[in-house]
């Protein structure tokens, strides 16, 4: 009896040990299979000790030189995220506190490149090589609307998550908005809706505009915006000439602004086409004349300072607006600056604060969501609520993956203290006053949906 | 009618950089029966030279002002040109101002150089080879000019002002009674038409009234039995190559200031100077310059808003219009010469 108590008693213990055993393994054996549910079913799911991602970005043609500060800002992104950096950059004042510096979901980041060339079929053909041959499961870049569409709409297809870079056009998410692509910058409507009131500060409301308009998406989505916003202050609009996008004299649209009986000259520009009709307008000297008894005014919409610094003191005294600008004196601001300034020697341009920040919203959701699945990701990215990455309290709002934040009008810097130091923030304009509804006219109307997220796989 | 006198002005100037661009073109098509697709990035290589000469006049050295900060928080690095310190501020400052006039004389032997270089060193040995042939190694030599200029000046534009005492614009339509404002013209595109001007004249002296002039214009009408008569043919036609690098230079150099030069701008020009010399008339000099300055005056009509309204996309194809009629009704161009890649 005994022994036979014992004996049961025995393998009972057993039998106990290796339940207990397995009871006590259980966690880390559900944990491992959720682990590797997680990461499997989708396309290009990291399998080894490394995630790659695609930076696809313009490293030739007119865009170059945003496409190389966008570089930079990704190179330091993946330094921050890997930790190793000099400094964790804004992953200190990040509201989120999920990434820990030792890369995304304990794979380390590494990252392939492409060169969208400005060209939409040459981005989709990098972005697509990326995807397929270097296994990247995400796409980020673009400093071109027409690209950050094409690309999107591939990684849509495709199934891998696109952080657009810099792109100002509402289709980006107004009418091509997709279940996979989000973008951090702000956009047209925005910049329409924040300068606007500026505008009719300083020169009045009874003004006379004259457009000129690059001759592609994100000319007329621009066109649209400011001349909605600036008619809503009583503004009237003379004219809108449409301009070739590869003009580059525009001395025959600048000289017949001035007959028109036009007293503002709104310049739906951007990067060389900006800077060479500003110049053209400086030279004709519109900005000295006086029609309707009001100083002439040119107002160029959507600045950058590597294309204030293109077009000289021409930019001086113009009004513009900008997604953020390396003078902003919040933490996240000075972090990024101080971390960019030190590594490279000059402050960031808005294209590379924007791919910075798209970067680490991604790795963050990964992070949170505790997987790289796209619909994972979109889950954890959709009104998303953050704060610390320069541009104040933002949203990711779901319906249609806009960044809602501060605007920032600005303006060009009379006395400039160095080649960085040409423009100065006038007013930052609370989201409140940029926000719009995601089925607003000017983003595709009711019509526009983000459609379903895509995993590819 | 006011309208159309601004655009026929505004014509001018880019007709000018078209009839100079294009007559280089001609010419060294004419002597040396090349066409040369690295015209355009002469062109931007002499715009550069402007831009290297104002970068060279404003070469600094750095002091530390302890009173002011940077963007890091560190003591404020100045720039302060050697020309302040050597000439005085105010007269140093007026010498950097004045780059772009001075860099006329300092473009003359650069481009000068290169031209002879690339006559020499390259294009010579094309000269019996198919015109397809030739096309394809002057279109890859202006790719890679393109790229070495991109990698050391970047993408973006490059400031290139004019003198102050140039800046600005005056009012050409009070000039001849109609009212203020209606037609202004920067005083610097009215120098470009004048020097482009005298350019085209000098050339045309040049060819006219020497020596040197008249055995290239033999050369060009009957080459063999100008090298029958012992002239060394060969050698003048690389000189008139150097002679075309520097006047694309030239205009390059002046128009520095109309539109801030990029490695691009070779490129913007090349396809319509073509254009130009096709609708000129191939080896036609006087069709060039002719050519250069009537598509420059349609490609500003075309351009006015009402024009657009009528005929949208006009603008953008007016030239090409142009071109496809009137070599319909004129296969030679508008002054093209019999026999001229008839062959």
């Amino acid at each position: 009896m005994t022994f036979s108590k014992t004996n049961i008693g025995r393998r009972g213990l057993i039998k106990g040990g290796v339940a207990l055993g397995a009871g006590l393994a259980a966690p880390t054996f559900f944990n491992n299979r959720s682990f590797a549910a997680a990461h499997s079913g989708y396309l290009n799911a990291p399998t080894g000790k490394s995630v790659t991602l695609g930076f696809n970005v313009p490293q030739s043609g007119p865009y170059a030189d945003e496409g190389a500060d966008e570089l930079r800002a990704y190179k330091l992104a993946v330094e921050h995220l890997n930790g190793t950096g000099s400094d964790n950059g804004m992953m200190e004042t990040f509201s989120s506190k999920a990434l820990k510096g030792n890369g995304i979901l304990g794979k380390k980041v590494e990252y392939v490149t492409g060169d969208t060339q400005t060209k939409s079929d040459a981005a989709r053909a990098s972005a697509k090589s990326m995807i397929e041959k270097d296994g990247a499961v995400m796409i980020t870049g673009g400093s071109s609307s027409g690209v950050a569409v094409a690309v999107q709409a591939l990684c849509q297809e495709t199934g891998i998550i696109f952080m657009a870079g810099l792109t100002h056009s509402n289709d980006t998410t107004g009418k091509d908005r997709k279940a996979n692509g989000f973008r951090h910058f702000f956009n047209s409507y925005m910049s329409g809706a924040a300068l606007a009131p500026v505008l009719a500060n300083a020169y009045g409301k009874d003004r006379k505009a004259y457009h000129l308009t690059a001759d592609y998406n994100w000319g007329y989505t621009t066109e649209e915006a400011v001349t909605q916003a600036t008619e809503g202050m009583g503004w009237e609009t003379v004219n809108a000439v449409k301009t070739p996008l590869t003009q580059t004299d525009f001395s025959s649209y600048i000289a017949p602004v001035l007959q028109s009986g036009a007293d503002v000259l709104v310049l739906n520009h951007y990067g060389g086409n900006m800077v060479n009709s500003l110049t053209n307008a400086v030279q004709f000297g519109l900005r000295d004349k006086e029609v309707n008894g009001k100083n002439f005014e040119i107002v160029v919409p959507l600045y950058s300072r590597l294309m204030a610094k293109g077009a000289g003191a021409n930019v001086k005294g113009i009004f513009g607006s900008t997604n953020w600008h390396w003078s902003l004196s919040d933490e996240g601001s000075k972090a990024f600056v101080q971390s960019f300034g030190k590594k490279y020697g000059f402050p960031p341009s808005q294209a590379a604060h924007t791919c910075y920040v798209q970067t680490m919203l991604y790795a963050d959701a990964c992070e949170r969501a505790g997987t790289f699945n796209p619909c994972g990701v979109v889950e954890a990215l959709e009104g998303f609520e953050f704060d610390g990455l320069g541009n104040g309290k933002t949203l990711y709002r779901a319906e249609d993956h806009q960044c809602f934040k501060d605007v920032l009008v600005v303006k060009g810097k009379e006395n400039p203290e160095s080649d960085f130091d040409l423009l100065e923030v006038v007013e930052v304009t609370p989201v409140d006053q940029v926000m719009y509804s995601p089925d607003h006219p000017q983003m595709g109307g009711e019509e526009a949906t983000l459609g379903s997220c895509n995993v590819g796989a | 009618m006011d309208a159309i006198l601004l655009q026929i002005l505004n014509g001018l100037d880019k007709g000018s950089a078209y009839a100079l661009i294009a007559l280089g073109l001609t010419l060294i098509f004419g002597t040396l029966g090349v066409v040369n697709f690295a015209h355009g990035a002469l062109f931007m290589i002499g715009a550069f030279c402007a831009v290297v000469l104002s970068r060279l006049l404003s070469f600094s050295h750095t002091i530390i002002d302890e009173t002011r900060t940077d963007f890091l928080g560190n003591p404020l690095k100045v720039e302060v040109p050697y020309l302040h310190e050597w000439l005085g501020e105010g007269l140093g400052q007026t010498v950097i101002e004045w780059s772009v006039p001075l860099a006329i004389l300092f473009s003359i032997p650069i481009m000068f150089a290169v031209g002879y270089a690339m006559e020499r060193g390259l294009i010579r040995h094309f000269y019996k080879r198919p015109h397809a042939d030739q096309i394809l190694v002057t279109f890859g030599l202006a790719i890679v000019l393109q790229e070495i200029v991109k990698y050391f000046f970047g993408a973006n534009p490059i400031q290139t002002p004019a003198p102050p005492a140039f800046a600005g614009s005056f009012d050409f339509g009070a000039l001849v009674g109609l009212d203020p404002n209606t037609i202004i013209y920067p005083y610097w595109r009215l120098i470009y038409f004048s020097f482009a001007v005298l350019i085209i004249g000098a050339v045309f002296a040049f060819l006219r009234f020497t020596t040197f002039g008249m055995v290239v214009r033999a050369g060009m009408a009957d080459r063999e039995t100008v090298g029958l008569l012992g002239i060394d043919i060969d050698k003048r036609f690389t000189l008139m190559f150097a002679l075309a690098a520097c006047v694309a230079g030239l205009a390059g150099v002046m128009y520095a200031p109309i539109n801030a030069p990029n490695y691009h701008m070779g490129m913007d020009f090349l396809v319509l100077s073509f254009v130009v010399v096709v609708v000129g008339g191939m080896g036609s000099l006087a069709g060039a310059v002719l050519a250069g300055f009537l598509l420059g005056i349609l490609e500003s009509i075309a351009s006015l808003s009402w024009v657009i309204d009528y005929l949208p996309g006009i603008n953008q194809i007016v030239i090409y219009l142009v071109a496809i009629i009137i070599l319909l009704t004129r296969p030679r161009g508008l002054m093209g010469r019999k026999g001229v890649m008839e062959d």
